[in-house]
């Protein structure tokens, strides 16, 4: 019996991997601030989980396939519309010069991924650790 | 590896922050410059912000656009395009003493609002602490991926 990662890790190891890109996309929003007409943008945690979630469980529901990027997914329980798309934050205070960077809320939003990072990387290192007790049999 | 790239965004913000605060002192510093001539005298300076787009340049080199993998971020960190100065209005003032009043006995002032760079100053700082704090996140988070299965 071979020991499949990707069974054993389950959702963790891609949570672990959208936080990262989150952290990404929101320090880039910060470094952006001060520049004219940028307009800050976010990934919709959810929906990109929720996309995986759905592929896991493929045996309860067809999954339709799109072979391409235009292609419209397919709507309902999970998949949102771009799932894997950046989104564009909607602006609360919107500056003169076109800037949508809210500091205040990109710092809180960054450092709430960033613990909710650590939780993910926790439970994946529970997983690893299990895996470890497995193998020893202690 | 994405974590890295956070410090390269970082980097850059950081960069950006303190050319702006060069122009700031720079143009503190030059506020009484006094000159005799339109041409001669110090106008302010003031640094034009850009996103560095990172996605014209994937799609330039053959990758699909709006991918998830490295055409995720829209943009990667920020640079300066150039240094302007300003069109404000010259401060002159009638000083007919001063040696280097001109034949109307009027001396040339920099363009430079103190208050305003001031405030420039202030806002500079604060988000270099910003780009400070985003990059001791990123380590912290890179510390701890170091430690996976420990």
């Amino acid at each position: 019996m071979a020991i499949s990662f990707e069974n054993a890790l389950g959702i963790h190891q891609k949570a672990l991997e959208v936080r990262v890109q989150r952290a990404e996309v929101l320090a880039n929003n910060l470094v952006n601030a001060d520049t004219p007409g940028f307009k800050a943008r976010d990934i919709d945690f959810k929906a990109i989980l929720g996309g995986v979630q759905s592929g896991q469980q493929a045996g309860g529901q067809l999954a339709m396939s799109t072979t391409n990027g235009k292609h419209l997914p397919q709507g309902g329980n999970g998949s949102a519309v771009g799932s894997n798309e950046l989104l564009y934050r909607v602006p609360s205070q919107p500056s003169l010069d076109g800037n949508t960077v809210d500091t205040q809320q990109e710092t809180a939003e960054f450092t709430k991924n960033t613990m909710q990072y650590q939780a993910s990387f926790q439970l994946l290192n529970g997983k690893f650790k299990a895996l470890n007790n497995a193998i020893r049999g202690e | 590896m994405s974590l890295t790239n956070i410090f390269d965004i970082a980097g850059s913000g950081m960069a950006a922050q303190s050319i702006r605060l060069n122009t700031t002192a720079s143009n503190i510093a030059n506020a009484d410059s006094a000159s005799s001539s339109t041409d001669e005298v110090y106008r302010a300076r003031k640094p034009i912000f850009s996103a560095i787009q990172q996605d014209v340049m994937s799609q330039a080199l053959g990758g699909a656009p709006g991918e998830m993998g490295g055409g995720l971020s829209a943009s990667q960190g920020v640079q300066i395009e150039g240094i302007i100065e300003s069109d404000a209005p010259l401060n002159m003032r009638y000083q007919p003493d001063h040696p280097m009043a001109n034949e109307g006995g009027y001396v040339m002032y920099p363009n430079v609002n103190v208050v305003e760079e001031m405030a420039d100053m202030l806002s500079a700082s604060r988000s270099f602490q910003t780009n400070v704090s985003v990059m001791d996140s990123a380590k912290t988070m890179m510390q701890r991926l170091l430690t996976l299965g420990q």
